[in-house]
């Protein structure tokens, strides 16, 4: 609490309403403890958080304060880094996915990942939306096609590329490879959409297309975005989260967090005095 | 300061001579083999094999060699090659054995050929003296025969030559899959995909390019290899085609044959041109003819893959 | 809203990826495929030692009849004839002349085209004069030893250094082998020392012309010396490939061996020797194909310690810049 004043908190993107009460929503995501090293470098401190199903959750905080590494821990993909260890509860739906019988190749298609830079496939639009399927299995024709079909209208990418599916996904500008990579995402069927610094290569109007494709999905997924822009963190979240040196230094409703933290830290670094 | 000019200046100039006078060498090779072979370039040149009289020889035999003994390289180098490439890019991990690999990967390709030659000599032609006389393996109910050892035959050549260009294809293989962003690799995995699924679908068929001109160009260094050839015992004075093939259509329409032929003896273009060569003054137009034959394939090959190069070059543009 | 089972609680524990069966069984076959270069070289050790040092299988390996003393000090090279003699100096005499004059020749015209390439070229003449010293590498070394031959002998050598200067030059002589070979490493030492200028730091090529030096100033004495030892590197290989050369030196130095170093004679090498011995010979227990695996044993050490040392240097080097 301080005598500062703090500025005002933007309006919210279309579709998520940050006053909306969570609490009748299960929890999808809940960490209790969890401690995570690089080698004998320990990054994360006993991150304990909970995220609501279809909420928009968004992690803020200064570089290298574990934000993405507590994001990647979430789709294992750390486990692709050698000498990585990690100790303490990570639960999915109520499931510890550390567990020794977890398949981590299904737990990737339950829980998707966006990366900062776009990566399509140097495939067609059509084969790198049918990627996912494909490799789980999925042959039949007119089910992909139609697959196809609703992951790029969902992801507002359906209009720019229909007449052209067959067409390298190169071809494409920034922007609407992000777009190409969450109806990607998409494909997998996922519950749980991970969001690293999404729009953070873009121009600003394809900056805001991403943030309105937030507030769509929102109503149907659960999407965690971790964000150095506090601006769209609050704009795009219903309830945010501030790392601070592999520590959870607060986890509040957005709008709190912005006009009126509980830390000092967090109040230091929403106004700007460092990071 | 104007002599400090002048010494850069005349510096230039040689090191522009220099690189010069190498094309220089190459236009007077061309054109002195040309000079040369012009009289023997005759449609029969290609149908004859070897003979005795300089007027009556021929290159089929050395063709049809040089056919069965690269076809039969590239079927075992190259899966191999590969293979080892994708398990040192994709899957091992720095360990002592991992560095073991790489190492000896380099020493080998720094091998001379004729050394590959005796290894192939014992290994392949003789194995170790192991089969005293020799044995033979009925297969297939008689359709397949083969004799062990080896002895000289397109086989053990072929293997030979496997072992001596298997260097190479990993090293350009390696190189081709190093190309391959590494967020390509993460992407896939992302979405569910296992190791192999990701190198399957997206790794090799973005590398393929850069894999098969390396495949390319490692057969055209086997087609003109010739040391360990004559170690494993490909015949100079060759009459035979391996299998007794001797056209298209019987390559294509008896099968006996196509299974008997890797285990005959045979000839191969640099063999028959070594053997002209060393058959004295009167053939020595027959050998610069032969010379121009394989100068002509390996241009071919060589052709291809600048081609597949440039293509792969305009088309993925990372 | 229905509560969702997670479907990602199946057997087959992982850190990597899917632990399915056929999985592992892809990585086991990769595996092998990369054991097979190690199994090469174990190999080629294996059958230098059986023939040249001491034989499994019963017959009796070389140095297991002839004494190493013998080898290094006699000082004929003579084991078809009736009184055999196992001296190898000979052999290395002409190997060393080829290998020499090759250098001679390869090493200041594959620098000074590199020099040229990496320093003054522009990028339209470099795209065709790589590709042109491609070609010189591509072309087979039989074709190398046919030019030399037919060509360098009678039409270079010959007219040079007998008409004008007296000397006596054989059809069959050492300096066409060297020349032929000099051509046939000069791409390899001028991509390699190349690519070492290339990865001499922009910023060190900058300070010299800042500090008003000639183009000269800044290849010869900046840019060279900073790339030595990877240049040394690279004069190593080629040095080590011309040990190794067959067919060329086969068909244009002949097969006389002697020790001296008049390169206009004829001399046996190492490798010509290999070539000479097991041609025709089917008597693949005899003394003579024996003594060519002791000759080939000779070889593969002196061209893997000439490699072994090169690429130390070369890692050093790279270490240094990167």
């Amino acid at each position: 609490m301080s005598s500062e004043s703090i500025s005002n908190v933007p309006p919210s993107v279309k579709g998520v309403d940050r006053d909306k009460d969570m609490s009748s929503h299960p929890i999808n995501v809940e960490s209790k403890g969890v401690n995570f090293w690089y080698g004998d470098n320990q990054v994360l401190f006993d991150v304990s958080l909970q995220v609501p199903e279809r909420s928009v959750t968004a992690f803020i905080g200064p570089s290298g304060c574990g934000k993405s590494t507590f994001l990647r821990c979430l789709n294992r993909m750390n486990d692709l880094i050698e000498g990585t260890r990690i100790t303490g509860e990570l639960q999915i739906e109520g499931q510890d996915i550390n567990a020794k019988d977890v398949d981590v190749v299904l737990l990737r298609k339950h829980v998707g990942m966006v990366f900062q830079k776009s990566t399509p496939f140097p495939k067609s639009i059509f084969d790198n939306v049918a990627y996912g399927p494909r490799i789980a299995g999925q042959r039949n024709r007119a089910y992909l096609a139609d697959l196809v079909e609703s992951c790029l209208r969902q992801a507002a990418l359906w209009d720019e590329v229909k007449d052209r599916l067959q067409d390298s996904a190169m071809a494409l500008s920034g922007g609407q490879q992000q777009r190409l990579c969450i109806a990607r995402t998409l494909a997998t069927k996922p519950k749980i959409i991970l969001m690293d610094e999404p729009a953070s290569a873009l121009d600003p109007a394809s900056t805001s297309r991403i943030e309105d494709l937030i507030g769509e999905l929102c109503n149907e997924y659960t999407i965690i975005i971790v964000t150095h822009n506090m601006q769209q963190a609050s704009r795009v979240s219903h309830q945010t989260a501030f790392f601070f040196e592999g520590k959870l230094i607060e986890l509040a409703r957005t709008t709190q967090i912005f006009t009126n933290p509980k830390q000092k830290q967090t109040e230091d670094y929403i106004t700007g005095r460092f990071g | 300061m104007r002599r400090r000019l002048l010494l850069s200046s005349s510096f230039r100039l040689i090191c522009r001579v220099a690189v010069y006078s190498a094309i220089l060498v190459l236009v007077t090779l061309l054109s002195v083999v040309l000079w040369l072979a012009m009289e023997r370039l005759t449609l029969q040149f290609f149908q004859r094999g070897f003979s005795l009289i300089p007027d009556r020889a021929g290159i089929k035999a050395g063709i049809w060699g040089s056919f069965w003994l690269i076809s039969l390289t590239a079927i075992f180098s190259l899966p191999v090659g590969i293979g080892a490439a994708v398990y040192l890019e994709e899957y091992a991990s720095d360990t002592r054995l991992t560095r073991l690999i790489k190492v000896n990967l380099s020493n080998l390709a720094g091998v001379p050929s004729i050394v590959y030659g005796m290894l192939g000599l014992t290994v392949f032609v003789r194995m170790f003296g192991m089969f005293g006389r020799g044995i033979q393996l009925n297969l297939l109910s008689g359709w397949l025969v083969v004799p062990l050892p080896f002895g000289k035959s397109v086989i053990a050549g072929a293997l030979t030559m496997s072992l001596l260009i298997l260097p190479v294809v990993i090293i350009t293989t390696q190189e081709a899959l190093r190309a391959v962003p590494g967020t390509i690799r993460t992407a896939s995995l992302a979405l569910g995909a296992t190791r192999w699924q990701t190198i399957w679908s997206q790794i090799l068929p973005a590398s393929l390019p850069g894999i098969t001109t390396g495949a390319i160009l490692a057969i055209s260094r086997a087609i003109g290899e010739t040391a360990p050839l004559i170690m494993v015992g490909a015949v100079t004075y060759c009459r035979i085609c391996p299998g007794g093939i001797e056209s298209v259509q019987t390559l294509l329409t008896d099968p006996q044959r196509v299974l008997a032929a890797p285990f005959d003896k045979y000839t191969a273009m640099p063999i028959s041109i070594y053997g002209w060569i060393t058959s004295g003054p009167p053939f020595m137009s027959v050998a610069a003819a032969g010379i121009v034959v394989l100068l002509f394939v390996l241009t071919c090959f060589n052709g291809i893959a600048v081609y597949i190069r440039q293509r792969a070059r305009n088309k993925l543009k990372w | 809203m229905k509560p969702s089972v997670p479907a990602f609680l199946r057997k087959g524990r992982t850190r990597k990826g899917s632990d399915k069966p056929h999985e592992k069984a892809i990585g086991f076959l990769l595996l092998l495929c990369a054991l097979v270069s190690v199994g090469t070289t174990i190999s080629i050790i294996l059958v230098l030692v059986n023939d040249g040092i001491f034989n499994f299988v019963g017959e009796k390996a070389f140095f297991q009849q002839v004494s190493l003393k013998q080898f290094l000090f006699d000082s004929k090279w003579l084991p078809d004839s009736p009184e055999p003699r196992f001296g190898i100096w000979p052999l290395v005499n002409g190997t060393f002349m080829v290998s020499g004059i090759a250098c001679m020749i390869g090493v200041p015209l594959g620098l000074c085209s590199a020099v040229y390439l990496s320093e003054y070229a522009g990028p339209a003449e470099r795209s065709v004069l790589k590709p042109v010293l491609e070609l010189l590498a591509g072309v087979p070394t039989v074709v190398y030893g046919y030019f030399g031959l037919v060509f360098v002998t009678p039409y270079v050598l010959k007219p040079l250094f007998e008409t004008l200067l007296g000397f006596e030059v054989d059809t069959f002589n050492v300096a066409s082998g060297g020349i032929v070979v000099g051509i046939m490493v000069t791409p390899m030492v001028a991509s390699m020392s190349e690519d070492v200028l290339r990865s001499v730091p922009r910023s060190l090529r900058d300070a010299s012309y800042a500090l008003g030096g000639t183009q000269f100033d800044v290849s010869m004495r900046v840019v060279v010396p900073a790339a030595l030892s990877g240049i040394l590197a690279s004069v190593l290989l080629a040095f080590a490939r011309a040990i190794g050369e067959t067919m060329a030196v086969t068909i244009a130095c002949g097969t006389f061996r002697r020790i001296g170093v008049n390169p206009f004679e004829s001399m046996q090498t190492m490798t010509g020797f290999i070539v000479d011995a097991s041609f025709g010979e089917d008597d693949a227990q005899g003394i003579v194909v024996k003594s060519a695996f002791a000759v080939a044993l000779s070889l593969f050490l002196i061209t893997l310690t000439i490699n072994v040392i090169s690429q130390m240097i070369l890692r050093r080097y790279r270490e240094v810049y990167e």
